[in-house]
């Protein structure tokens, strides 16, 4: 072959290669829970992530190249979600990952992003270990990112609120026996522990418990004034439920997901008035939050979003995640990231305007003073007064 | 004295829900030797299934119904899973048959109903009543009337007439009773059916206490076969008083030692009654002639 030839089939084979990089998908590894009792987040966060990339591919997509979404289900569990992460990563070859729901998911299986130095970002899971776990120094670089407000941040709330308004100073706590209870739980203590409260009763379960009697006795015995809750919707029913039938009547107050609609749904009117802390609440109270509410329910046909907030925050984390691509006009994993931790554009979310949410050391999007106080009112989540 | 009473009461509501489904593993374990490992998944078709229909007629009106979808369910389960087992004297083969039709059940539930916990609507006041301090839910008595009415009811089908009497002495002795003219085949099929209705009522008497979802009969399941265990797998007075005691157990260690430990005791208790009493607290032991 000559000489001539062959630097003919090189430039016809770079051109192809070229093209085929320009046509080609930039593809983002999407995974949650979505099935089971974790779902109403799971599938909220996805349809928040996806209208968002609807809404970029519309407008011609990231360095002229559409996103496309791999979605898997890691159905709430950590061996699951360590194989789908592995999947994403090593046969899609995804240049970022969305997602995790779960703390246990995302404390077991975000480390093979960290491995393969492809950023991910958290924007539902809120133990505060998950943005810990790779930081500086023990680590050059974190890969992790979070859109959601850590359980650090929320039991601070949860506390103020039971312990600095409404002057609450017997406080029961009633944790659910995963990760996500029991490292919620080791905060809450701390919180309480800050304002020189000890809880008169700590109280454990297991998901899928169907009789709450001893654990609300206990609690209702040390003479609790509020019950504090870290669980997931079905479970959380089930303690309202089970303080209807035990007719005691305290305050149930609780970390985020006492806004899951499984929750509403089961604890019908007995889950009236219970107070969490929220990023955001379905009542669309600036024209970005009105338009992003009618776009989901128009998109997905539906009047209530399952997780307001899920949905909400994986909205946010698609947009800023296409931002950092662009700013970093390339999909290498470190170039994004340090995008991430330098992103010069202002970006109008739905849960905040995020101005360089991130630095290299500080990988938490969302402040003490986003996040405020809901309540369930009626079937809906509504503005705590 | 009235926590200890609102804990005896609430584990008694609780042991009933786990007996009405252990009855259903005695049934055909009487007349075959095999149980339904899928018996949670039977429930929880049941609970769903009636889910659906109560929302176009009453829930009384439902519940005949739900049994008859439970019978069809049971004879499914022993013609595909369980009659070609015993047909090859495998002695293993029913176990994994069930177990993987109860998979099956679950997964073809979570296609129809969807994954999520549902609100199963309650047919009576969610309102407690009380007696002497201590409350209970109108539904919890339903539970175990409901579960009474039902053991005896079988009961009595078994001794007043002529198809319970063939039951029975298929399970007294199956070679005895085919060589009487029993269709000892179709024994075992019909009790198989009537294990599965049994579950089928199980699921919608207990449906409005726990929540109605796919997956709700995995756990129920696993806790009522200790409650077999415990009692004896042939005893109907075994179930109630093991699942008496596992509910009991569960609410008074979660309230005197720590919600933490609450399944402990009855776990412990299954393994000294196989130590101890492999037949169980109430069981025959069987004589296995070789």
């Amino acid at each position: 072959m000559s000489i001539r030839l062959k630097s003919i089939i090189a430039v016809l084979a770079v051109g192809a290669a070229f093209s085929a990089s320009a046509a080609d998908p930039i593809k983002i590894g999407l995974s949650g829970p979505f099935t089971g009792g974790s779902s109403p987040m799971g599938v909220s966060m996805r349809d928040g992530v996806k209208l968002a990339a609807d809404e970029i591919n519309a407008k011609g997509g990231v360095l002229g190249r559409k996103i496309e979404l791999i979605e898997r289900d890691d159905q709430a569990d950590n061996t699951r979600g360590i194989q789908v992460t592995q999947e994403l990563i090593n046969k899609e070859h995804v240049v970022a990952g969305i997602g995790f729901i779960n703390s246990g998911v995302a404390l077991a299986a975000q480390r093979f992003y960290q491995e393969a130095k492809i950023p991910v970002v958290n924007n539902v899971a809120t133990a505060t270990l998950i943005t810990k776990q790779f930081m500086p120094p023990e680590f050059p670089d974190s890969y992790v990112f979070r859109t959601s407000a850590n359980d650090t941040l929320q039991t601070t709330l949860m506390v103020e609120e039971a312990v600095g308004k409404r002057k609450f100073t017997k406080i029961a706590i009633l944790a659910d026996s995963t990760n996500y209870g029991q490292l919620g739980r080791e905060d809450l203590e701390k919180a309480l522990l800050k304002k020189g409260i000890k809880p008169v009763a700590v109280e454990k379960y297991n998901i899928k418990d169907v009789d709450m009697t001893a654990q609300l006795l206990k609690a209702k015995q040390a003479g609790a004034q509020v019950v504090m809750t870290y669980g997931i919707g079905p479970e959380l029913a089930q303690i309202a439920n089970g303080m209807e039938k035990l007719g005691w009547k305290v305050p149930m107050m609780g970390s985020w997901t006492l806004s899951m609609s499984n929750f509403i749904d089961n604890a019908g009117k007995n889950g009236d008035g219970a107070v969490m802390p929220q990023t955001f609440i379905q009542e669309g109270n600036t024209p970005k939050r009105k338009a992003f509410i009618a776009a989901y329910q128009k998109a997905y046909k539906v009047d209530r979003i399952p997780s307001p907030v899920s949905a909400a925050q994986g909205y946010d984390s698609m947009y800023l995640l296409a931002d950092a691509i662009k700013q970093a006009g390339s999909t290498d994993g470190p170039k994004i990231r340090a995008a991430l931790e330098n992103l010069k554009d202002k970006y109008e979310g739905v849960v905040k305007t995020y101005d360089h949410p991130y630095t290299h050391d500080d990988h938490e999007a969302i402040k003490l003073s986003d996040v405020m106080m809901g309540e369930v009112k009626g079937g809906h989540v509504v503005h705590a007064k | 004295m009235e926590i200890l009473l609102q804990l005896t009461v609430s584990g008694i509501a609780l042991g009933m829900i786990y007996a009405v489904i252990a009855f259903g593993y005695q049934l055909t374990f009487a007349t075959s030797g095999t149980l339904n490992f899928g018996q949670g998944e039977a429930l929880m078709l049941g609970a769903l299934t009636g889910l659906t229909l109560v929302g176009h007629m009453g829930y009384w009106v439902m519940i005949p119904l739900v049994m008859l979808f439970g019978a069809a369910q049971g004879i499914v389960v022993e013609r595909l899973g369980v009659a070609p087992a015993m047909k090859t004297k495998s002695e293993f083969g029913w176990i994994m048959a069930t177990i993987a039709l109860g998979i099956i059940f679950k997964n073809t539930a979570e296609n129809i109903w969807g994954k999520d916990d549902l609100k199963f609507p309650s047919p009576l006041s969610e309102e407690p009543l009380k007696f002497l301090g201590v409350r209970v839910l109108p539904m919890e008595i339903l539970v175990v009337i409901g579960a009474i009415v039902m053991m005896l009811a079988v009961e009595l089908f078994n001794r007043r007439s002529i198809y319970g009497k063939a039951v029975v002495a298929t399970s007294n002795d199956r070679d005895a009773a085919g060589l009487m003219g029993i269709n000892t085949g179709m024994v075992i099929t019909f009790s198989y059916a009537l294990s599965s209705l049994t579950a089928a009522f199980a699921g919608v008497l207990v449906a409005p206490l726990t929540l109605t979802g796919a997956t709700m009969g995995t756990v129920l399941g696993l806790k009522a076969f200790a409650v077999a265990i415990i009692g004896g797998l042939n005893s109907g007075m075994g179930v109630i008083v093991g699942g008496l005691i596992l509910g009991i157990a569960e609410t008074t260690t979660g309230f005197y030692i720590s919600t933490g430990y609450k399944d402990v005791p009855g776990l412990v208790l299954l393994l000294l009654v196989l130590a101890i009493k492999p037949a169980g607290l109430f069981g025959k032991a069987a004589i296995k002639k070789v």
